[in-house]
């Protein structure tokens, strides 16, 4: 095993790129290490007909993926959008790694990023001992990707200012970034693209310009469609983290994974799964994140301080404190949920009564 | 090989080519009158085209259309304004609540024919089993049986596979599940060609590998397509359906040798999946003849009516439609160029709704749906990369903004229209026959009825009266009338002549009036007011099918409301028409169960509702409790164990507006929720505790407001009141006087003269209970004497009566009958009346 913390896509998934290289016939756009096909493939997972098993990156919809994949085909820039918590960073990642082999050219967006951060910087030493010269330039990632025909990510595009953001337009619309100290200019390499992630709860942000928007084609990533897909995710990630956090595994695990995932889809969605009862939706975004960090919590719970076993009052805490957010109005939906659904559903008692003490 | 093309002169070379060439399995020409069975694919704009084609290359004498032979007569209105969508209809008469559909979109290949015939002046005649047949009642028993959602009811049953027209209607109801493919191999067999070479939307599979190929009629190889599917396709779900669909294609033999008989060239235009058993030697005539032999009929009526694109589609349980009319409307109005003109249609549409889309982006989509296409490996792009190319290009990803595409341009809504003098539609027969049977007259001149809701017949006008109302055919008004009774009704009925468009309008939404106005009804409820009202409708049109769609819409809506008093206004109304519902006989369950929801969510918001409310607001918020508290008793069991648990919630926030409190306080101990004991040390702590005078004062008006039993049988109670008064400095006394008439001023005299007797008896009696033990009863006579002046007010009787002098104008009586006559001044007055009390006690 690696001494790496957390090693990048194209060093983990090295043989199954590697594989997909080998046996994908069908054809490239310029620059691309895999025709569009095998990049879904990645990312969705199958079986090579070479044998090699792919593991899937994204659980989700293979339509959103295809669009994802085809925007960066026809050399438009791609904006994930989704609430926290919905694999934005990780597609991107993925995509970045399988499409261009590198998925570290990045961008972080800040409230602080500068402009440097999206054009160029300058090594200061070198231009006041040699004058604006090309080697004494220090590039950004964006103009990195631009020259070697690579996928440049940005993460959380909207918490940029907006000065900052519109240095992409040039960059986007003209496929180069001038250099007026150098009188010179950067033009792309075909393949370059860029990939954004922004996170739609605080669009507000620094809410894009229109100028810039229409250079991207936008896709959003939606919280996991069915209850099953999500809890498959929840258990998979908390396995993962478990054995990272060296808890013991607990027993009822599935049941309460099953509840906390329910509870969260049933108020995000403001209706119950069966369809019949509206419920009003919290403040709080109630990522498929959260439910695997209330999860997790509610093993530690369980764990060290309980009998080793999940239980609905190990959850409830974590449940609550997730939901209720805003101290009047959240608190008020999540009575009403209580008191209108849960109540009602005669094998969640326990879990009514650990909620109810929980909010006392 | 001679190919056809669609043009008339090419017409003659075809007969003569040999016809294994071209013709295929239509038959030696040679011996027989030449047949063309052109196999189409329901409301498929491809096949539509085709079919014009083939028919001007033909040159056919009749053309023959898979239909009810009902609507022969009915075609010539083709020419006669109709304009389509609209759909063939028959039902039964006297019944037509039975009744099917055949609809018809100006891509319907179906209506193309029709079109080309009567422009051709050429005869039609429908194939199909005559919709006598297919609604006799023999199968109308099994179908009244299942569940129907949708405003249309037709009581055929499929089993042919051939949904794509209505009959089999009320079976998708039936059927929650979606079609599976095996089903689908019958419904739409050209959908499964289609999917097996990787399309997902039929019509582009057929753009692509039939109209693209230009020249090479397509209809011979369909054919032969279809009887290798029919070889191995899986049989139908049931016997019934076997025999069904074995005898619609001897009825459609039945009627083509009858056409060969008596003309040279006959087109054949029927469902792709029946061409193979149409084409080729015909079995014996006989054979057919025992399947047809003895079915029973039922007397039918047909007509034209109007239809929409959205009742094309599957959206609103036309289970077995087409889900995007409006694209295949695009697909046959569109000759080149079909991705890109659908990318400026979108633009169009998105900048209706002002958004902003510019020409580049519909460029942009363009090639990311084409991109799509590619990379899923199809030729062209369909419905799938369309959609999904405006959602991430033009629409930001937003499925709210892609909704307006799909409504006004994939379904495309459009209303087809009838000409006012076709035939009646049934909607309309069923409107008289009910009038005649409630001996109603139809007549232009205005009459006045009353109506007594206790007799079958008059209960029946009302009914009748009050679903027009709801189809806006507003044939009676309803007059006051005088006299009292709740089982009365005024109307004044007058027949207006423009009443007949207002029935066309109506009969969209179903056949009879109780269908139709359960389905207006139902139709996009709107507010909470709105659905309140609409609830009220339905009881009083007798119509408890349009309930749950209703309850499901007050449910919703009461979940995003969050004003709490709009809910608790609600609520009495609700349990109410519960009741009132039940009096007509409705079942009413589902109204108690969406009354219960209601109260958990008023309950859950209460708490945050009633915290820290200033006094105004109190104010108005107490009625509304006090009105959900009485309603609440006609609600269960649980109902009110939910009320009175969220009542002690609340009461254990500090922040309760006194009013409230004392309210609420009061409430539980009517209730029997808490012990008198407890709500005297509720009242003692509020009396000693709260925050101001004046709240203190408040609480006392909510907790004594109402009734005087109270103060009349609690000693303890009278004299903590009692004592607490005493206690009051002059100013406050000021203060709090107006609020406390307020309170007691409302009980009624033998209340006032009960608790008066008891005042005057604690002033004598020593207090035997401990709690008052402690009290300087002594030092409160001045306080009574005000409370009794308070109380007063004209009261005589007991002690009392001695001191006031009786009738209460007395020389004592003189305070309190100001402050009696002064309710509307009660500020100026009161100063007076404390002056008067403290010094004349």
């Amino acid at each position: 095993m690696t001494e790496l913390m957390r090693p990048h896509a194209e060093q983990e998934h090295a043989d199954e790129l590697a594989a997909l290289v080998r046996v994908d016939d069908r054809p490239r756009p310029p620059s691309w290490r895999l025709s569009p096909w095998a990049v879904v493939t990645y990312v969705l997972g199958g079986t090579l007909d070479d044998g090699t098993v792919i593991t899937p990156k994204y659980v989700g919809s293979r339509r959103l993926v295809e669009t994802a994949v085809a925007t960066l085909a026809t050399d438009r820039a791609l904006l994930l959008l989704g609430v926290p918590g919905t694999a934005k960073s990780w597609l991107s990642e993925h995509l970045a790694a399988a499409i261009s082999g590198s998925s570290t050219l990045l961008v972080q967006g800040t409230a602080g990023t500068p402009e440097e951060a999206v054009r160029y910087g300058w090594n200061y030493a070198r231009l006041i001992a040699e004058g604006p010269s090309r080697a004494a330039l220090v590039p950004s990632p964006v103009m990195v990707a631009m020259e070697t025909g690579g996928i440049a990510r940005i993460e959380e595009l909207t918490r940029m200012p907006s000065d900052v953001q519109d240095a992409l337009i040039t960059v986007l619309s003209e496929k180069s970034l001038p250099i007026p100290e150098l009188g010179s200019e950067v033009q792309a390499t075909r393949g370059f693209n860029v990939i954004a992630t922004a996170n739609d709860r605080d669009r507000g942000v620094n809410e894009l310009s229109s100028a810039l928007r229409r250079r991207f084609n936008t896709v959003v990533l939606p919280v996991p469609a069915t209850a099953e897909e999500e809890v498959r995710i929840v258990t998979r990630r908390v396995a993962e983290l478990g054995r990272s956090l060296e808890l013991p595994p607990a027993d009822g695990a599935e049941a309460e994974i099953r509840r906390v995932v329910t509870v969260f889809r049933e108020l995000r969605r403001g209706v119950t799964e069966d369809g019949k009862t509206s419920l009003k939706i919290p403040s709080g975004t109630l990522s498929t994140a959260e439910a695997i960090s209330v999860v997790t919590n509610g093993l530690a719970l369980a764990s060290h301080f309980g009998d080793g076993v999940l239980r609905a009052g190990d959850v409830a805490a974590g449940i609550v404190g997730s939901v209720v957010k805003d101290p009047v109005a959240d608190a008020t939906l999540w009575q009403e949920y209580l008191e209108t659904v849960v109540r009602e559903r005669r094998d969640w008692k326990d879990f009514y009564r650990a909620a109810r003490d929980e909010d006392r | 090989m001679t190919r056809v093309d669609d043009t008339t002169e090419l017409a003659p070379a075809e007969e003569s080519v040999p016809a294994d060439a071209v013709v295929g399995a239509t038959g030696p020409p040679e011996t027989q009158p030449p047949v063309r069975v052109l196999g189409i694919r329901h409301h498929g704009p491809g096949s539509a085209r085709a079919v014009v084609a083939a028919l001007t290359a033909h040159d056919p004498d009749v053309v023959l259309i898979e239909g009810p032979p009902e609507g022969d007569a009915l075609v010539p209105w083709v020419a006669r304004g109709l304009e389509p969508p609209v759909a063939l209809l028959s039902y039964v008469v006297g019944d037509p609540t039975r009744a099917a559909y055949w609809p018809f979109a100006v891509f319907s290949p179906e209506w193309q024919a029709m079109a080309w015939a009567v422009e051709h002046r050429r005869e039609v005649r429908f194939m199909d089993l005559p919709a006598a047949v297919t609604l006799a009642p023999r199968r109308a028993v099994a179908q009244e049986a299942l569940p129907e959602d949708a405003p249309i009811r037709t009581p055929d049953a499929p089993g042919d596979g051939d949904p794509a027209i209505a009959p089999d209607l009320a079976y998708e109801n039936a059927d929650p599940d979606p079609p599976s493919e095996r089903e689908q191999v019958r419904t739409d067999p050209i959908a499964v060609l289609a999917r097996t070479a990787g399309y997902d939307d039929p019509e582009r599979w057929w753009d692509d590998v039939v109209e693209t190929r230009h020249g090479i009629d397509p209809f011979d190889a369909i054919t032969e397509a279809m009887a290798e599917l029919r070889r191995y396709a899986p049989p139908p779900r049931s016997h019934a359906e076997q025999v069904e669909e074995d005898r619609r294609e001897a009825q459609m033999r039945t009627v083509l040798r009858a056409a060969t008989r008596d003309r040279d060239r006959v087109a054949v235009v029927c469902g792709a999946w029946h061409a193979p058993a149409l084409t080729g030697k015909l079995p014996p005539a006989s054979h057919d003849a025992k399947l047809l032999r003895g079915l029973p009929k039922a007397k039918v009526a047909t007509t034209w009516v109007p239809w929409t694109h959205s009742r094309l589609a599957a959206a609103s349980g036309y289970g077995a439609g087409i889900t995007s009319p409006g694209w295949y409307q695009h697909l046959f109005d569109a000759t080149d160029e079909v991705v890109a003109r659908w990318f400026t249609e979108v633009a169009r549409v998105l900048r209706r709704h002002d958004l902003p889309v510019s020409s580049a982006h519909a460029i942009e989509a363009t090639r990311l749906a084409e991109a799509l296409a590619v990379m899923r490996g199809r030729p062209v792009a369909g419905l799938d990369e369309v959609q999904e190319a405006a959602l991430a290009v033009m629409c930001d990803g937003s499925e709210p903004v892609l909704a307006f595409v799909t409504n006004d341009l994939v379904v495309g809504e459009r209303l087809g229209s009838v000409p006012g003098d076709a035939p009646l539609v049934p909607l309309d027969a069923d409107l008289r026959a009910q009038a005649r049977s409630l001996r109603l007259p139809v007549a232009p001149e205005p009459k006045d009825l009353v109506l007594d809701l206790r007799k079958d017949n008059d209960r029946g006008k009302s009914r009748l009266l009050h679903r027009l109302r709801i189809l806006d055919i507003p044939w009676g008004r309803q007059m006051a009338i005088s006299g009292t009774g709740t089982f009365k009704e005024g109307w004044r009925v007058q027949w207006h002549p423009e009443f007949a468009v207002a029935i066309v309008v109506a009969s969209g939404y179903g056949t009879t009036v109780e269908s139709a106005a359960t389905a207006c009804l139902a139709a996009d409820p709107g507010s909470l007011a709105e659905i309140t009202s609409r609830i009220e409708k339905a009881l009083l049109a007798d119509l408890p099918d349009a309930l749950p769609p209703l309850l499901a819409a007050l449910d919703q809506r009461a979940a995003h409301e969050a004003d709490i008093a709009q809910l608790m206004e609600a609520l009495p109304a609700l349990v109410r028409s519960q009741r009132y519902g039940s009096v007509r006989g409705t079942d009413t369950t589902s109204l108690e169960a969406v009354a219960t929801g209601m109260l958990a969510r008023v309950v859950a918001g209460l708490p945050a509702a009633v915290g820290g409310l200033a006094p105004d607001a109190a104010a108005e918020l107490r009625p509304h409790l006090d009105a959900v508290s009485a309603t609440i008793g006609l609600l269960s069991d649980e109902a009110r164990s939910l009320w009175l648990g969220g009542i002690r919630k609340v009461l254990q926030r500090a922040d309760v507006p006194g009013l409230l409190g004392g309210r609420l306080t009061r409430t539980l101990l009517d209730a029997g929720q808490i012990e008198t004991a407890e709500a005297r040390g509720a009242l003692g702590r509020a009396l000693s505790h709260g925050p101001s005078v004046i709240e203190r004062a408040a609480f006392a008006e909510g907790f004594l407001a109402g009734s005087a039993l109270l103060l009349i049988h609690d000693r303890a109670i009278l004299s903590l009141v009692d004592a607490w008064l005493a206690e009051l400095a002059a100013d406050d006394f000021l203060e709090v006087l107006p609020v406390l008439r307020r309170a007691l001023g409302a009980y009624n005299q033998p209340e006032r003269r009960a608790l008066a007797e008891r005042i005057s008896a604690l002033d004598r009696e020593a207090e035997p209970e401990e709690v008052e033990a402690d009290l300087p009863l002594e030092d409160l006579a001045e306080a009574l004497a005000t409370v009794r002046l308070l109380l007063g007010g004209g009261t005589g009787g007991g002690t009392w009566a001695g001191h006031a002098g009786g009738g209460g104008t007395g020389e004592r009586g003189t305070a309190a009958s100001r402050l009696s006559e002064g309710g509307n001044n009660e500020g100026g007055t009161a100063a007076s009346v404390t002056g008067g009390g403290v010094t004349g006690g």
